[in-house]
């Protein structure tokens, strides 16, 4: 080594002092999320806390008196929503999800589904909706009912559902599809019987969780024009509808046929105006929204928490 | 003829499933379908030039104007906004996850970050419009208008923060073991193994998150539409109330429009722009992402 050249300064002092910065640094930035979320949740339920009670759930909103209004519209036009969607996503997701990860090899057409579901999942959720209106609204059913909210939810999930159900059929292993084929199942039997079996809590998770993104999804419905003030709820019992099951089938299609409004559409509503009342409403509407989210999100949790603790394999 | 019987079904069952699998090549096929076929009318009325470089948005006053600058410009500035508090806050977080927490930190981080995620937009736009302009911005900045870029930009950097920090830190955890490890072996500081290490190694998955964030902030709705207001201005001030291209397509769509008129027809005009701006950020982050892929695998 020739004389001239500086001498290593190992400067550990000095190094250890900027690392303890650093970590200090990136965790304060990660307390900022924590931080922000409490806030939220603290002004929302200092402003909406006195009213949510039993009437704000059952009566419906007002435009006279906004005291005495509630949310019973829109929340069962958010559950019947999520039902139906559930009822078209999933069959059609863990379809998809099964032809693509059980039925063909990775080729050319495999590889361009892929790309297009990456895609579709990054398509903002206000194109759903304009497709919604376009498709649904205006050509197909000619309404701004139920059926068509349902449809444009179901094609906005449909990405996210096909993705966990992909992985929830992937970490199966190929074992148990080997020991079926060996007793002579056919395709279908072994996926109906052992490997949809198998996948089956994961897939419930993926289902949860792409449902509890829909159910805070206002955009595409806004587009749909569900924004219209509506007191009424789909599905409302009456003396026409009897307990036959064509009177059952009556009171579903008309159901389906119905104008709606959903939770989130109803916070819209009610925090775009101005006055302080309707933002209290607002809190309220949201503390709703947010008790529905966090129990879904907590039976996943718990599905996912109940796998890892009976391994199937 | 059980044996027949049973091939017919297993056939079914296939060509069954193959057309779920068809539904989202369908969606997207609609998707371009529906936004091409329906703003041709738009199309005819304004070229598609003066659409893509005219600078004033005036669709429903006269003399009217089709220039979709104005909202090009909210957007950028509302994700570019997003993005200066994001990409910072989302990157250190993730490195704190990935290389310092101890492991219940972590255990707790993950879920956390999902709830994060799964906070309908709607409740930030009432938080940004309710709390963060006039308890915040118009206590520190009192010119703040009631509506104003800056707090639409603010609650859409927190609702993309979680997307950034979970793929980075599922990048950061990409990067084999042997990197950190050969670094620690020549008495390198975490943070040296941190900042010079791991994250040039999974620069591309970083690259990646970022470019899928701001596809989430160029087409986020009722926040925008909540706190940023309904005026399309072309201007670089964010205390002013300023119009997205999301924004203009809810606000048209609350009037009562009547169909298939020049107004009816410009949100999927707009539309088209917004979908081929997002589809574009997409495809790049994909690239970016096989690419990171193929390193590791």
């Amino acid at each position: 080594m020739s004389p001239a050249a500086p001498q290593f300064r190992p400067r550990v002092r000095w190094r250890r002092l900027m690392g303890r910065v650093f970590q200090g640094f990136c965790l304060l930035a990660g307390l900022i999320s924590v931080g922000v979320l409490a806030v939220l949740l603290i002004h929302v339920a200092w402003q909406g806390w006195a009213y949510v009670n039993w009437g704000f759930l059952t009566r419906p909103p007002s435009q006279l008196n906004p005291e005495g209004g509630g949310v019973r519209p829109a929340l069962l036009g958010t559950l019947w929503l999520m039902v139906l969607t559930a009822l078209i996503a999933v069959p059609t997701g863990v379809g998809a999800a099964v032809y693509l990860e059980e039925y063909t090899r990775r080729n050319r057409f495999v590889r361009f589904v892929n790309l297009n579901i990456a895609n579709l999942a990054g398509v903002p959720s206000i194109v759903y909706g304009i497709l919604g209106l376009a498709l649904f609204v205006r050509w197909l059913l000619g309404s701004r009912s139920l059926l068509a909210g349902a449809l444009t939810m179901s094609l906005l999930i449909l990405p996210v559902i096909i993705i966990a159900s992909r992985e929830a059929l992937a970490a199966v292993p190929s074992s148990i599809r080997e020991a079926a084929y060996a007793v002579g199942a056919t395709r279908w039997q072994t996926v109906r019987h052992h490997v949809l079996p198998a996948a089956l809590p994961g897939i419930m998770t993926g289902m949860i969780l792409s449902l509890s993104r829909a159910i805070g999804e206002t955009a595409p419905l806004i587009m749909l024009g569900a924004l219209t003030f509506v007191r009424f709820a789909p599905g409302e019992w009456s003396d026409e509808h009897a307990f036959t099951p064509a009177g059952l089938w009556m009171w579903f299609t008309r159901a389906l046929d119905s104008q709606f409004t959903a939770l989130p559409i109803q916070i819209y509503n009610w925090a775009s105006q101005p006055e302080d009342v309707f933002r209290q409403l607002a809190a309220a509407g949201i503390l709703v929204l947010l008790v529905v989210l966090l129990s879904m999100n907590a039976v996943a949790t718990g599905i996912r928490a109940w796998q890892q603790r009976h391994k199937l394999w | 003829m059980v044996v027949l019987v049973r091939r017919a079904k297993e056939a079914l069952i296939h060509v069954l499933l193959l057309a779920c699998a068809l539904v989202s090549v369908a969606t997207t096929l609609g998707i371009i379908v529906v936004l091409v076929h329906q703003s041709i009318p738009l199309f005819r009325e304004v070229s598609l030039w003066a659409f893509l470089t005219g600078s004033r948005w005036a669709p429903l006053l006269e003399p009217r104007s089709f220039g979709v600058l104005p909202l090009v410009a909210g957007t950028v500035l509302i994700a570019g906004g997003a993005l200066l508090i994001a990409v910072p806050v989302g990157l250190c977080t993730s490195i704190y996850l990935s290389e310092y927490a101890p492991g219940w930190v972590r255990q707790i981080g993950k879920p956390f970050l999902e709830i994060l995620a799964g906070v309908p937009t709607v409740v930030y736009g009432y938080f940004a419009l309710v709390f963060i302009t006039p308890e915040v911005l118009r206590r520190l900045l009192p010119q703040t208008e009631i509506f104003n870029g800056a707090s639409a930009s603010i609650v859409v950097g927190i609702m993309i923060i979680p997307t950034i920090s979970s793929l980075c830190d599922d990048a950061f955890r990409a990067v084999p073991r042997s990197l950190r490890e050969a670094a620690y072996a020549v008495s390198a500081t975490k943070l040296e193994v941190s900042t010079r290490v791991v994250l040039p190694a999974a620069m591309s998955g970083v690259v990646a998150a970022v470019l899928l964030a701001l596809a989430r902030a160029i087409g986020e709705t009722m926040a925008v539409v909540l706190a940023a207001g309904m005026t399309p201005k072309l201007t670089l001030n964010p205390l002013e109330s300023i119009q997205t291209m999301t924004a203009y397509i809810v606000q048209v769509s609350l009037g009562d429009t009547p169909p298939y008129t020049v107004e009816y027809h410009s949100i999927f005009g707009v539309g088209l722009a917004l979908f081929a701006m997002t589809l574009g950020v997409n495809l790049l982050a994909q690239r970016v992402l096989r690419r990171f892929r193929e390193q590791y695998e």
